[in-house]
């Protein structure tokens, strides 16, 4: 049982936990994820590591409510319970001195950014960070961010902060500016890690993104989570999360993330309908 | 019941068939098809025993149970005392009693095979665990002094479930470290209940901890923890690996990522562990798939088989395997409950390439194959046969090949040696030590995908060598 210490809404429609997790806490590396079970008739699902805080002894968690569970996560509180945590999964991203790094970040992925920024600059890197939101006030940590990077460049959907396009324009006019990063890193959306990697292709920047497909057991037993990199079959649990963008097959991978749409809407309006009756998300306010 | 009957006579008493649930009810639900015997019925078939003075049957059990010692005591009715002798080489009778391949063990080799039907030492075994469970006052919960030593145990599957128990027996402070939510490794996760009900692995789980075992769930070693840390950090004296052999193995075919293409591990977890089948009671789904494919022939092959046709929305299952029916490895009561139950069996088949639609399976395309010579493992290999592929139209692909080793122990730690495939090697086979310095291992994570009982023998085995290992680096100290 891993209690819920605190929660906020950081930006409309997404939630950050910090949740009671002493060892996963002091053993975490940026770029692993935990897999949560909500209670006994919950699934597992995976969630990135965002940040760990030792003094708490806790983890940070940031949850957008899209399926079931993650809807149900968004009704929970402060002092709330959740039944199984495990963690630290998959292999932590790798930092070295790699020079200056390009860090893309996309909505919801940005959170997970934060603790690779901060490790890089630590590192000794120059951390070049480009956010993408559909407008300003769905941008989240800019700040922390700011902290952790040499420069930040912001690009809004709707042109409300910073650049008005997407994150891959961002990029496109860095790299045009005369910079040449030496690794990019993307985590976002699906289609915007793939249309970065397009990008730094024919440039010949290694650029590596984060998988998050559907997983079950998290350590390599159920196969789920495989993704096609380099035409060889990779399980996103141990092999991964991170991969080679050049080398991954999105199709696949958006194909596979898809499977269970349906189901996800049954159970996210059963849980609705029954679970929480006539009254709407966000009644038990954080 | 009569006094012994003549051996003539014992000779002409046919096997003694269990009850069983109707194929027809049983394949929409998931109770136990086989209900074992009535003490009616074990007393009969236990009389058959001819109590040959050098048994060979107890020669095919790997871990040497003494077979006519326990089947007598059935015959006199002392079925407690059937139980106690059994535990005394087997910590888990009730499980192997069910899942242990006997035909290819103890009853292959029982004399009275030659002539009529071996006498069913696995029905007799199962009846005398499940009289026990349900009759006894519990197994004594006798531990020796503390010892003030600290074993830690990764993985609780039969490897580990075994140890634990042993070596909390001997005295020694015992906690498990389990990756998944629940504890009991593939007898949880991967056989289903309808072949081995889950009460009966809770009770040997409430057993060790009335043994005082702590089992930790939701930590998996190598991540959370190294090998070195639980031995340098936090006191253990000892570990022992029984990690499984989990990665499941795929085909490397065209079409593998379709929706709708399983492993029989994420198959059978989903259904098993996460109760998809009651979705959205519980929250993991599974497809309405109508016709689903099972690649392989193996006992996985058939539980995940046999899983499918329970679901509400199957219409057909089809078990497509390369060789033919008699070289499935598959235990043969499960084969039979298989047929029972309606599954189709395509023998000689081997799957070249899944076919898909907008993302999703729509068929299998097989290639006819037929035996040929004799290969290493004695089985015919089968070649294929030149012309006429066949596509089956169907909605899902489960693929049953089996499983290679998990990875994540041997990458955190450089001194633990393995082979090519993984598999943890061992210094010493006899008490299953590795190469590391107070890390013992066992189970599918040392031999690859075996079964249920070489898995609790290796188990038995460590906490022997745990034991011995322990006892005298005090004396060294
Ligand atoms: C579907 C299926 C049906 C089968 N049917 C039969 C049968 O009828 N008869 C038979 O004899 N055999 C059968 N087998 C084979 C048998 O189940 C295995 O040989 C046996 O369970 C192996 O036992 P084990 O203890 O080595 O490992 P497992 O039972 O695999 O248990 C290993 C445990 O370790 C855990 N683990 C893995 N990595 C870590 C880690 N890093 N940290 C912590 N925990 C970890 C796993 O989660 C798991 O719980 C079947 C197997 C399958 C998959
Ligand atoms: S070989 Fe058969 S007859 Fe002989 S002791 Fe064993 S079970 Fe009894
Ligand atoms: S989630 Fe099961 S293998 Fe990766």
């Amino acid at each position: 049982m891993s209690k819920i210490l605190e929660k906020t809404e950081p930006a409309p429609g997404v939630f950050r936990y910090v949740i009671e997790a002493g060892e996963i806490a002091h053993k975490a590396r940026p770029g692993q994820f935990v897999i949560i079970r909500i209670d006994e008739h919950g699934e597992r699902i995976p969630l990135t590591i965002a940040d760990c805080l030792l003094e708490q002894n806790a983890i940070v968690l940031f949850v957008q409510p899209v399926g079931k569970t993650s809807i149900q996560l968004s009704l929970m509180i402060a002092g709330d319970t959740i039944l199984d945590l495990a963690g630290p999964l998959g292999n932590p991203t790798e930092i070295r001195r790699f020079g200056t790094v390009a860090l893309v970040g996309g909505g919801f992925g940005i959170a997970a950014l934060y603790p690779i920024a901060r490790e890089l600059t630590r590192g000794g890197n120059r951390v070049i960070t480009l956010l993408g939101a559909r407008t300003e006030s769905r941008l989240l940590l800019r700040q922390e961010m700011e902290s952790v990077s040499a420069q930040v460049h912001i690009s809004t959907d709707d042109g409300s902060c910073g650049l008005h396009g997407n994150v891959t324009d961002a990029l496109s006019f860095l790299i045009q500016s005369g910079e040449k990063p030496d690794r990019v890193i993307a985590i976002g959306p699906l289609i915007m890690m793939e249309k970065i990697a397009e990008l730094t292709r024919p440039l010949n920047i290694k650029t590596l993104v984060s998988m998050n497909p559907i997983m079950i057991d998290g350590t390599g037993m159920c196969g789920a989570c495989r993704v096609q990199v380099a035409g060889e079959m990779k399980f996103a649990c141990v092999d991964g999360p991170e991969f080679d963008g050049h080398e991954v097959d999105f199709d696949t991978v958006i194909n596979r993330l898809g499977a269970y749409k349906k189901e996800e809407k049954e159970s996210s309006e059963e849980f609705e309908d029954h679970i929480l009756g006539p009254c709407s998300l966000g009644e038990r306010a954080p | 019941m009569t006094g012994s009957p003549k051996k003539s006579d014992r000779l002409q008493q046919p096997r003694q068939k269990d009850c069983e649930l109707n194929p027809d009810t049983r394949k929409h639900n998931f109770q136990e098809v086989s209900l074992g015997y009535t003490p009616e019925m074990a007393r009969l078939e236990a009389h058959r025993c001819l109590q040959c003075k050098k048994p060979k049957c107890v020669m095919g059990c790997p871990v040497h149970v003494r077979i006519p010692e326990f089947v007598q005591h059935i015959a006199d009715g002392e079925f407690l005392e059937a139980a106690r002798v059994i535990k005394e080489t087997n910590s888990l009778p009730a499980v192997t009693g069910r899942v242990c391949p006997q035909e290819d063990q103890c009853e292959k080799h029982c004399v009275i095979g030659l002539k009529s039907e071996p006498i069913a030492i696995g029905k007799l075994e199962r009846f005398a665990a499940d009289y026990e469970r349900t009759h006894g006052k519990g197994e004594p919960v006798e531990v020796a002094p503390p010892t003030g030593k600290k074993v830690a145990i990764i993985g609780s599957g039969p490897a580990g479930l075994s140890a634990a128990g042993d070596l909390a027996k001997l005295g020694h402070e015992v906690v498990i470290f389990e990756a998944l939510h629940q504890a009991g490794g593939v007898l949880f996760y991967g056989i289903p209940e309808f072949r081995l009900p889950k009460p009966i692995v809770e009770s040997e789980l409430d057993y060790l901890k009335r043994l005082g075992v702590e089992i930790k769930v939701n930590y998996v070693i190598g991540q959370i923890k190294s090998l070195d840390e639980l031995m340098q950090e936090d006191g253990f004296d000892a570990v022992f690996i029984g990690t499984g052999a989990g990665l499941p193995y795929f085909l490397g075919i065209p079409g593998e990522n379709y929706n709708g293409v399983y492993s029989a591990n994420e198959f059978l977890t989903r259904v098993n562990l996460m109760h998809a089948w009651d979705f959205p009671h519980f929250d993991t789904p599974i497809h309405p798939h109508k016709t689903l494919a099972v690649i392989g022939g193996g006992n996985t092959a058939m539980d995940a088989a046999r899983t499918a046709m329970r679901l509400p929305h199957t219409e057909r299952v089809i078990l497509i395997y390369r060789r033919g029916r008699d070289e499935m490895p598959a235990r043969q009561e499960e084969v039979l409950h298989a047929e029972a139950e309606g599954i189709e069996f395509r023998f000689l088949s081997s799957p070249k390439e899944i076919t898909g639609e907008n993302g999703w399976v729509n068929g299998v395309v097989c290639q006819p194959m037929e035996l040929g010579e004799a290969d290493a493992s004695g089985r015919r290999r089968p070649v294929a046969v030149e012309g006429s592929e066949t596509r089956i139209p169907v909605d899902a692909v489960i693929i049953a090949l089996g499983s290679g080793v998990n990875p994540l122990i041997a990458k955190s730690a450089d001194d633990l040696k393995t082979d090519s495939k993984g598999h943890i090697e061992l210094a010493d086979p006899e008490i299953n030590l590795t190469q590391k310095r107070g890390v013992f291992a066992g189970g599918d994570i040392v031999t690859g995908a075996a079964t249920v009982i070489s898995a609790m023998g290796a188990g038995k085995r460590a906490a022997l060598g745990i034991h011995d290992y322990l006892m005298r680096s005090e004396g060294t100290r």
